[in-house]
């Protein structure tokens, strides 16, 4: 039974790839996705985050900005560099490189409008040279992502897109996140430890999600999954099933 | 005709006037009697400085060097070109004046031009020689050319001028042939100096009007273009031709401009800066690309000229031979031109660490064109917690505390509440009394907190002074974590 479900799900694979492949018109393989370490978000397809992708980040507070730096700087570590292009002037060098993001590295636009902030946001993507790319807007039209989407896939560069305006129904990024900030846990000295509430809204090829993370205190910075929320979808694990036919 | 001395008085007259009988110093009301048909307009000084400019800005098509001359009452006034090495380009010498004066006459606006080897000798000729319109004085020739006009021809001060001549010295000529050292003596050594300067004894250099391209090259066009496609196309063979000089010296261009003369003589220009010396054609072409549309072409344009301003060295690009590809630093310096073109330069920003303990002047955001090269230096990581974003100025809030020196349980954000659910410090931050401005030590101090709301959200406040009872303590919010 296993190992048919195991040569099945590896067929899948292979065909999945290959439309894949398909769909964007070439035969190289896309880049290793980024692991998030630990094993922890297995949920997305192929064990971790899409290099050569745009992704689509909710939220508007210091969790959101937190989360996409904590992104930038795993996906920097090859020592390229990473474009922020956003509206705002208040982005804090210390703070960023505490989430292992070097300030050195960053190069920021400081764009008038979102149009401005898109438009750089293609101009880094399209580059090719930059770790990654990230960019905050109120509003972008599936259009304008779809042209990110479009480039950071010919490029191979990481694209973050982080917005605070209300969800929209249609995105063409590979997956879509919330990010909020939750209560504090406390280590075992009694100090508070920051933690995330990362909600994966949609993800292709992948299944919705839900976590609470913090970052773990070891140099390698991987975030640790406190809790898996009660509230994501039912999605039994193909083990499960087979359980459930036998009983039945 | 202007207000002259308590009365109205010719100022400058056109050749027609002349010819009949009008000249400039004339009084208004003899002028009306000697030509009835005058016709008179009121001086306007400041607006004919401006025109002069102007014109000044457009002889720059010709060579670089070109400044104005300083106007003078009675209308004299006059453009300095130094054409050294530039006659060739338009076919010769008498050609380059022929072809400034046809230019300049198409306008309506008559004009003498001369070439010499020194610019107060051009003068003299321009103003004063009698060879018609264009007069080129041959290598060689200054003396001889000079000797038969006035020595008010030498730009002299008008009592000097005056002097001269009631003692006999009427022409350049009875100065060159008298022994110089009497001369001095008798006449002051400004009327020495002069001479010099004017026979090219002495270098007289041309400031000119506009910075001056350590490289130029232009384009000019037999008929005025205006398409976008015509001027792109134009500007890429120029910079074809300006990478080609660059790569021959070693240098790539941090800052160029493109100067474009319209064909009604006056001109519009774009400049374009790099983070980086380039002299890649693609690259700068994409960025002037951004700029182009902005480039108003009027009735025309019949010259384009591209500037290199400031160069820098760059050696030979090593270049992956696996891929062709440049190293990575380089693209990312095409991509901050890119983005500078656009955006600003002020708006391509990097994060530059500077030794404070305060927390706003830790860390600054520098142009990314200010910077030589790459910052090398990594803001270290802080012992203590630091905010992802920090606000450019601290806000003013308004908390609840139970105790004057505790943390806030709840406090007033944009007119919003936010209830505090836990709370870290303080962190103590003290002034930089070291330095001159910064408040006293007991005034400027910062007790730090970081709070956490009811939803988990990460604040960074802090209380400014230290407690003294009987004075109410201001908060203020600074920062949000991550």
């Amino acid at each position: 039974m296993s190992s048919l479900s195991l040569s099945r799900s590896q067929a899948l694979t292979a065909l999945r790839e290959q439309i894949h492949r398909l769909e964007q018109g070439r035969t190289a393989c896309p880049p290793a996705p980024l692991a998030f370490g630990a094993g922890a978000l297995a949920a997305l397809p192929g064990g971790g985050l899409a290099r050569g992708a745009l992704h689509e980040i909710l939220g508007s507070d210091g969790a959101a900005h937190g989360f996409a730096a904590w992104l930038a700087a795993r996906l920097a570590e090859d020592g390229r560099p990473v474009l922020w292009c956003r509206r705002g002037r208040d982005l804090y060098g210390p703070g960023l490189a505490a989430l292992g993001l070097d300030p050195a590295r960053l190069i920021l636009a400081r764009a008038g409008s979102d149009v401005d902030v898109l438009w750089a946001m293609e101009e880094g993507l399209r580059s090719g040279c930059l770790a990654a790319v990230l960019g905050e807007a109120e509003k972008a039209s599936p259009t304008a992502a779809r042209r990110l989407q479009l480039a950071a896939e010919a490029s191979g560069v990481t694209g973050l897109l982080l917005r605070s305006g209300a969800e929209t129904s249609s995105c063409p990024a590979v997956t879509r996140w919330r990010v909020a900030a939750t209560a504090s846990g406390v280590d075992r000295y009694g100090s508070p430890r920051p933690r995330w509430r990362l909600e994966l809204l949609r993800c292709r090829h992948g299944l919705p999600a839900s976590w609470i993370v913090e970052r773990s205190d070891d140099a390698t910075g991987h975030l640790v999954v406190v809790a898996d929320l009660l509230d994501r979808p039912a999605a039994p694990a193909a083990g499960e099933v087979a359980r459930l036919r036998r009983t039945g | 005709m202007a207000a002259v001395r308590g009365g109205q008085r010719i100022v400058a007259a056109d050749a027609a006037a002349r010819a009949g009988g009008v000249f400039p110093g004339m009084p208004l009301t003899d002028a009306r009697a000697t030509l009835p048909a005058l016709f008179t307009v009121e001086a306007d000084p400041d607006g004919d400085l401006r025109a002069l400019e102007t014109l000044a800005l457009w002889c720059g098509r010709y060579s670089p060097w070109t400044t104005i001359d300083a106007p003078e009452p009675h209308g004299s006034a006059g453009i300095l070109v130094d054409a050294s090495g530039c006659a060739h380009l338009f076919g010769g010498e008498a050609a380059l004046l022929e072809d400034i004066v046809g230019r300049l006459r198409t306008w309506g606006v008559a004009s003498r031009a001369a070439l010499a080897e020194t610019p107060g000798a051009a003068w003299a000729v321009a103003r004063f020689g009698n060879r018609g319109t264009v007069a080129v004085v041959p290598p060689g020739g200054l003396t001889a050319a000079l000797a038969p006009l006035p020595v008010r021809a030498l730009r002299l001060e008008t009592a000097l001028a005056d002097d001269l001549e009631r003692v006999g010295l009427r022409r350049i000529s009875d100065l060159t042939n008298v022994p110089r050292a009497p001369l001095a003596t008798r006449f002051g050594q400004a009327l020495a100096d002069r001479l010099d300067l004017v026979l090219g004894r002495t270098a007289e250099p041309v400031s000119p009007r506009r910075p001056v391209a350590v490289l130029r090259t232009r384009a000019t066009f037999p008929e005025p273009i205006a398409d976008p496609a015509d001027i792109a196309a134009a500007t890429r063979r120029l910079l074809d031709e300006v990478a080609v000089h660059l790569a021959d010296g070693h240098q790539g261009a941090r800052r160029l401009e493109l100067v474009a003369y319209r064909s009604d003589g006056t001109l519009a220009e774009i400049v374009v800066g790099t983070a980086r010396p380039t002299r890649d054609p693609k690259h700068l072409d994409r960025l002037f690309a951004e700029k182009l549309p902005a480039l108003d072409a009027g009735f025309g344009i019949d010259t384009l000229a591209l500037g290199v301003l400031v160069a820098e060295p760059l050696v030979p690009l090593q270049r992956d031979l696996a891929s062709g590809r440049a190293a990575p630093e380089d693209d990312a310096g095409r991509l901050v031109d890119r983005l500078g073109a656009r955006l600003g330069p002020e708006r391509v920003l990097r994060l530059q660490a500077r030794a404070s303990h305060i927390p706003e002047r830790a860390c600054r955001a520098v142009s990314a064109f200010a910077l030589k090269s790459l910052p090398e230096m990594a803001i270290p990581g802080p012992r203590q917690p630091r905010p992802v974003r920090l606000l450019p100025t601290p806000e003013a809030i308004e908390v609840i505390a139970p105790v004057p020196d505790h943390p806030p349980v709840l406090f007033r954000w944009r007119r919003t509440s936010y209830e505090v659910a836990r709370a870290e410090g303080p962190e103590r931050i003290a002034p930089e009394w070291w330095l001159e401005g910064a408040p006293a030590p007991e005034q400027g101090v910062r007790d730090y907190f970081r709070v956490e709301d009811k939803a988990g959200r990460r604040y960074w406040l802090y209380r400014e002074g230290v407690y003294l009872p009987g004075v109410f303590p201001r908060w203020y919010l600074h920062g949000f974590f991550a």
